[in-house]
């Protein structure tokens, strides 16, 4: 493995488990809404959160570039505080964790549907708030399920590449991940790199499934 | 004393109770579907009744009038649903003690505040603490959770068939510990049950719905139809 290829693997690898780190919180609570709530708008959220796996990539990443652009109406605010994200590490995990986010919801919302709902009730007889049954009851017997989601989202991430290089670019060193150099090798006629990339991608991404299966396995 | 006036419609049932209830320990019986489930869970805060109230002593768990519908958490009414409901990912101590931070801060009514060593004898469950929940047989896992109800200092246990899944032998084993909570404890309770020598042993006090309205609420003394 070159020097280069080990940096664009451990960058994807570190960027990756970043996006996952940022989107399972959400992701987890958007799951729970989805399977215990009962709410004017829960098909629209259920849509709005589905979006990133039918839309295509690049749309999200041009939606993203609008958004976090240093013009944009968040990318204004946080620009302002020296958090620039367009064509930064930030917005690679930006663009990977909205990429990931719709796996990681759909995986934890089944996983918490199966918990039977008995269970959260008598912990509310027995004087535990809302929030108390969450964190005792429901999340540790959905975790397996949960925690194949967030394998998932993060397999996902490793291979994300239309959002990103909207967002992010393909700056070698600086915002380049497997996906976007196996095309800049490809392009430029370095087929045996593009090649040994796309190896290692596939090494990384076959583990990352093979792992959320298995958990998603035994949870059943 | 218990005070009940529920209407509750669930698709094509309509749940049409009002009776007012004064005894340690009230069964209510009637054939299957005639709302007993869903009327426990309408005092445990887990259905909502259209209108009506709801009351264990002067404390007002439902008042449609008020405007009072108390969360579950905040009700201090003991649930052991007919499944028992014990959390499967938790050993007995870690089960029992879920609800016994309500009993430690004080928010539980003073004069039933049991402590764990004392129902765990009660109940003779000492030496399954350290256990899983599923290594337990049928009887172990209703005095278990009859054991985790109590520990949350309940004003009111309710109890959903608490001896259906257990065999005729261990219900007369069971039947004690009920006797013991009912009187050493004074914790009132409430129990479905379709056996008339349970009732007969357990109940000072007979409700009976059919069709979702109370065909008789008084003290035992007349004889029980059979279901």
């Amino acid at each position: 493995m070159t020097p280069e290829l080990l940096q664009v693997a451990a960058f994807t690898v570190a960027t990756a488990l970043a996006a996952t780190a940022l989107a399972v919180p959400p992701a987890i609570a958007i799951a729970w809404v989805l399977a215990r709530g009962r709410f004017p708008g829960r098909a629209l959220l259920e849509t709005v959160v589905s979006l990133p796996l039918v839309v295509p990539p690049v749309a999200t990443g041009l939606l993203l570039l609008y958004v976090f652009g240093r013009r944009g109406p968040l990318g204004a605010s946080l620009a302002s505080a020296g958090l620039d994200v367009v064509f930064t590490w930030r917005g690679v995990v930006l663009a990977m964790a909205v990429m990931g986010l719709p796996l990681v919801v759909r995986t934890a919302r089944t996983a918490f549907e199966q918990v039977d709902a008995r269970y959260e009730q008598v912990a509310a007889t027995l004087g535990a708030r809302p929030l108390r049954v969450f964190f005792s009851i429901s999340l540790p017997l959905a975790a397996r399920g949960v925690v194949a989601g967030a394998v998932l989202g993060f397999a996902r991430a490793l291979g994300e590449f239309g959002a990103t290089i909207m967002i992010a670019g393909n700056i070698p060193g600086r915002t380049r991940t497997l996906a976007t150099a196996i095309y800049s090798y490809t392009e430029t006629g370095r087929d045996s790199q593009a090649a040994a990339v796309a190896a290692v991608s596939i090494g990384l991404a076959f583990a990352a499934v093979a792992i959320s299966n298995r958990l998603a396995g035994a949870a059943r | 004393m218990l005070m009940l006036d529920v209407r509750l419609v669930q698709g094509a049932f309509i749940l049409n109770v009002e009776t007012g209830i004064d005894a340690r320990a009230v069964a209510l019986v009637g054939p299957s579907g005639a709302g007993k489930t869903t009327l426990l869970e309408a005092i445990a805060g887990l259905r909502r009744p259209q209108r009506g109230t709801i009351a264990v002593g002067d404390h007002v768990l439902f008042s449609s009038a008020r405007g009072v519908d108390l969360a579950p958490y905040l009700r201090r009414v003991g649930y052991v649903p007919q499944d028992v409901a014990l959390f499967p990912h938790m050993k007995v101590r870690a089960n029992l003690l879920y609800g016994a931070a309500r009993n430690r801060d004080g928010r539980g009514s003073g004069a039933k505040r049991p402590g764990l060593d004392r129902i765990l004898a009660m109940l003779e469950i000492e030496s399954l603490i350290e256990r899983g929940v599923t290594d337990l047989s049928g009887g172990e896992r209703q005095r278990v959770a009859l054991a985790r109800a109590l520990l949350s200092a309940p004003d009111l246990l309710l109890l959903d068939e608490p001896l259906a899944a257990v065999d005729v032998p261990l219900r007369r084993r069971i039947i004690p510990y009920l006797r013991r909570v009912r009187d050493e404890l004074g914790v009132p309770l409430v129990h479905v049950s379709h056996d008339l020598a349970e009732v007969e042993m357990l109940a000072d006090w007979v409700v009976e719905l059919d069709g979702g309205r109370v065909v008789r609420s008084e003290k035992r003394e007349r004889p029980l139809p059979s279901y």
